[in-house]
């Protein structure tokens, strides 16, 4: 099966129904994208497939073939994303720091879609879980990446 | 741990196949960048012998802490374990702050196993909100003298006395000559010279660091997914492991009714039996959990002489009515006066019972563990852990080696709120151990989300009944207090006869309020579930106990609970001005309940806690949405006595306040039958975004010696929220969660 992964075509050897998360990160190595529940409660995995903020936890790998996949590990080649890195670091949003790449992946997706999100829009997308209770600083971060696009 | 160079620490790829190979940063650093270090001018043969003498000072010798590299980066070799709370931020600012070292250039990692590194009473564990207060004294030492050592390197050089010489971050300088040395050019040198017996310390009013709000070292790697944490380690040649556990302790494997079908699936290596679970090793982790979970095993009933037995029966509710039933007279934790006669002669008594539920830790990172037998007999162990030493005492018996023959790696921690100390059943690696000496290959063994909620340690049930009496000016004249039930103190590391267990009881016993006559005891009570440290330990649950009784003392005797603590800590001054604080913080103190702009009615609770050496007081504002409570905005005044870094210190009053909430609101592990109903945050659910009050901190620096700030954060949240909903409508919840109590409309 072939994977577009961060831009690059990827070969892997997985059954249908393997979660991409455990594609990404066992087959891969690509660790950055995180195992929380697996039952897309948290968003700790979460990814973009075609831009749009995907919990890879429960996405079958057979699913997404063919798809744009971008995991955290490229976050900072698209522009966007690279600005909401920026707002996390100057926010020094991350505690233990375990959920922050699906943090991270979910602004992008929001702000790739919706350059200046309402507070509304802002709650409506970042719903993944921080048990650290980051949510003041990641709401401030998102905000400071949408005034700065 | 958060450069560039991570991932050497977890690989073992670049390392020639099947030698016993030391894989700890110094081994890997020092040969990849030829760095010069303060640290390895000790040959190991010495080091060896110096740790196994017992005269070694922990906190002294600079070579256990520090290297200084040609670049001038410092690498820091930390006691603490970094797991959100800032720790390793927090240790390069003290040690900065005295070698003259821009923290921003230093690399902090876990230290290996050693005695250097007890510097927490004696011992060493990342816990208690303990580290800063702890190590701060030798931490600024350490820098001190590292930093004299360079001074005099650099004399030597120059030929000049080291009296003419200062420092700027990062270099020596000689004013008069216009010359200075980069600190990274003098380390060779340095770490040549004996280390001085003391040097001078900066002096406070001249700190550049201490006390700022630098930027945390390791944001920006936890910002782009290069943070690598337990669950992220591979090791060359590894199988992956997934267990499941017997429903309830103590029972254990049996028949496997499915056994050739699991073999036969996709990457299955083999299946293995371990005390109380079975596990399926395989090439891929998903593979491995996937013929797991289709293993079809008989469990068997627990041997007569099984430790740690679930029983069959166990349920929460029913336990609930133990410790409700369970009377005294219990074990003291303090007696002051003479509760009886007060209660006598008082104008009015009043009596309540009190409790909150089992708790789960529920930190993001499931538990995992990586072991790694070596052709030399030794083992290395990758595990989130709060103690490294500890854990290693307990994997060598489990192993069967001796201490020194296991090497702990501690790689940041995804989240722990005291999940990771030692409890028996609820580690993951004596498994990994099991497994990885059963197969010859290394294994990595992650505990899926649902088998840690299976096992993991419990903050315990507690319950508190209470007795008050009350003069005739409205003041209490006596307060009673038994606390049913254990903590983990008691559990984990045991209570003299007599004795109250301190964990059970912290956050009723010895509270600041002039309340004459005082009698706290302890009713101990066992648990059946594996009980454990979850953040704030006694006091998480203690202070919502006693503050919310405490503002129905005041209402009984007429009095605002805000004005009734004032009188209470008239004499109390760092209380008393830090209630103010938290007064004049959220705009002056008003009860409710009052209309607020956007057409809710509000209320507000207040409460106080003193706990890990801190002070705080907590004012919540709250208004019902449908039956449940809204928490808008939570006012924390915090004082540690002094501070290392305020924005640290503020990003942890708001996580504590996330935890407290989601535990006041919501949380609950709920057992039937011996198994606990939740078995992910679908059912378990904790504190979400939409939920997030806004939380406004002051700091208090009031000179006291300093305190903790992971936890202290927490006790006040439940207690000001409860109280501020008995103020909204009247009700007084005295058991946790709130979401079990349908709250009616104002």
């Amino acid at each position: 099966m072939e994977l577009n992964i961060n831009g690059t075509t990827r070969s892997v050897e997985a059954e249908a129904d393997t979660p991409l998360l455990w594609v990404l990160r066992d087959e891969l190595g690509m660790t950055g994208t995180k195992y929380g529940c697996g039952v897309a409660q948290c968003g700790a995995c979460t990814v973009l497939v075609d831009g749009q903020a995907t919990r890879s936890c429960v996405t079958p790998v057979e699913s997404v073939a063919g798809m744009a996949i971008t995991t955290i590990e490229a976050v900072e080649q698209d522009p966007v994303g690279r600005r909401v890195v920026e707002a996390w670091v100057a926010a020094q949003a991350p505690q233990c720091g375990y959920c922050q790449s699906g943090q991270v992946m979910a602004a992008t997706s929001l702000l790739k879609q919706t350059p200046h999100p309402s507070d509304e829009d802002i709650a409506a997308a970042m719903t993944n879980l921080c048990r650290c209770g980051t949510y003041n600083a990641i709401a401030a971060a998102v905000r400071q990446a949408a005034a700065q696009g | 741990m958060m450069d560039g160079l991570t991932p050497a620490l977890f690989s073992a790829a670049q390392l020639p196949e099947g030698q016993p190979v030391n894989l700890s940063r110094r081994g890997v650093l020092g040969a990849a960048l030829g760095a010069l270090v303060l640290g390895v001018a000790l040959p190991r043969g010495a080091a060896r012998a110096q740790a196994a003498a017992p005269a070694v000072q922990p906190g002294t010798r600079i070579p256990a802490f520090l290297e200084i590299r040609q670049d001038g980066s410092v690498l820091l070799k930390s006691p603490f374990i970094e797991g959100g709370q800032g720790v390793d931020t927090a240790m390069a600012q003290i040690v900065g702050e005295e070698l003259d070292a821009d923290p921003a250039r230093f690399v902090v990692e876990c230290a290996p196993p050693g005695p250097d590194y007890a510097l927490v009473n004696g011992r060493r564990i990342t816990g208690g909100s303990f580290s800063v207060r702890s190590a701060y004294p030798a931490m600024r030492q350490l820098g001190a003298r590292a930093r004299a050592m360079l001074v005099q390197a650099a004399a030597t050089r120059l030929g000049v006395p080291a009296a003419e010489l200062t420092t700027e971050p990062g270099k020596v300088v000689h004013a008069a000559s216009g010359r200075s040395l980069d600190y990274g050019a003098l380390a060779a040198e340095a770490a040549a010279l004996p280390v001085p017996e003391t040097a001078p310390l900066r002096a406070e009013r001249d700190f550049r660091y201490i006390g700022k709000p630098v930027a945390r070292l390791d944001v920006r790697a936890k910002s782009t997914g290069r943070a690598m944490y337990s669950i992220d380690v591979t090791v060359e040649g590894m199988l992956q492991a997934a267990v499941q556990h017997a429903p309830r302790l103590g029972m254990e494997p049996g028949a496997f009714a499915n056994e050739a079908e699991v073999k036969a699936m996709p990457g299955v290596h083999s299946i293995q039996r371990l005390p109380g679970a079975v596990a399926v090793l395989a090439d891929r982790w998903w593979r491995a959990r996937r013929a797991v979970e289709t293993l079809q095993v008989g469990w068997t009933p627990p041997a007569a002489d099984a430790r740690n037995v679930m029983p069959a029966d166990f349920s929460s509710a029913a336990h609930h009515a133990v410790l409700a039933a369970a009377t005294g007279p219990g074990n003291p934790a303090e007696v002051e006066g003479d509760t009886a006669a007060a209660l006598r002669s008082a104008t009015r008594t009043i009596e309540a019972v009190y409790d909150a539920p089992f708790l789960a830790h529920g930190q993001l990172e499931p538990p995992s563990a990586t072991a790694r037998w070596n052709a030399d007999g030794t083992l290395d162990l990758w595990l989130p852990n709060q103690a490294p030493e500890m854990f290693q005492a307990v994997a060598a018996r489990v192993a069967g080696i001796a201490p020194e023959q296991v090497k702990i790696h501690s790689p940041l921690l995804g989240g722990f709120f005291g999940r990771h100390f030692l409890y028996d059943s609820a580690n993951p690696f004596p498994q990994a151990i099991q497994l990885a000496k059963e197969v010859g290959r290394p294994v990595k063994l992650i505990w899926t989300r649902e088998e840690e909620f299976l096992r993991d340690a419990l903050r315990p049930m507690g319950l508190a009944r209470f007795r008050a009496g009350i003069g005739p000016d409205g003041m209490p004249v006596a307060l009673e207090a038994e606390a049913v039930g254990e903590g983990p103190i008691g559990r984990w590391f045991g209570t003299a006869p007599g004795k109250a267990d301190p964990s059970a009881v912290e956050g009723i016993a010895e509270k600041p309020y002039a309340i004459p006559n005082r009698r706290v005891v302890q009713v101990p009570l066992r648990h059946p579930p594996i009980i454990s440290f979850w953040r704030s330990v006694g006091h998480s649950m203690n202070d919502f106990f006693y503050e919310a009784f405490l503002d129905e003392v005041a209402e009984a005797g007429g009095q605002d609970p805000y004005q009734l603590r004032l009188r209470l800590l008239a004499e109390k001054p760092r209380h008393k001005a830090l209630l103010e604080a938290v007064g004049e913080l959220s705009g002056g103190w008003k009860r409710g309940p009052y209309d607020a702009a956007d057409g809710t009615k509000r209320a507000r609770g207040v409460a106080m806690a003193s706990p890990f050496g801190s002070e705080v007081a907590t004012i919540a504002e709250v208004s019902l949405k449908d039956g449940a409570v809204v928490v808008h905005d939570v006012w924390v005044a915090v004082d540690p006595g002094r501070m290392v870094n305020p924005a640290i210190i503020e990003a942890q009053v708001n996580s504590a306040v996330a935890l407290g909430l989601s535990s006041a609101l919501l949380e609950e592990v709920v057992y039937v039958d011996g198994v606990p109903q939740a078995r992910n945050f679908d059912n378990y659910p904790i504190l979400t975004p939409e939920r997030m009050p806004r939380v406004h901190v002051r700091i208090v620096e009031s000179g006291a010696p300093m305190g903790g700030i992971g936890e202290p954060g927490l006790p006040g949240v439940p207690p000001a929220v409860v109280n501020a909903v008995a103020a909204l409508t009247g009700q007084r919840v005295r058991s946790l969660p709130l979401a079990k109590t349908r709250l009616g409309a104002v």
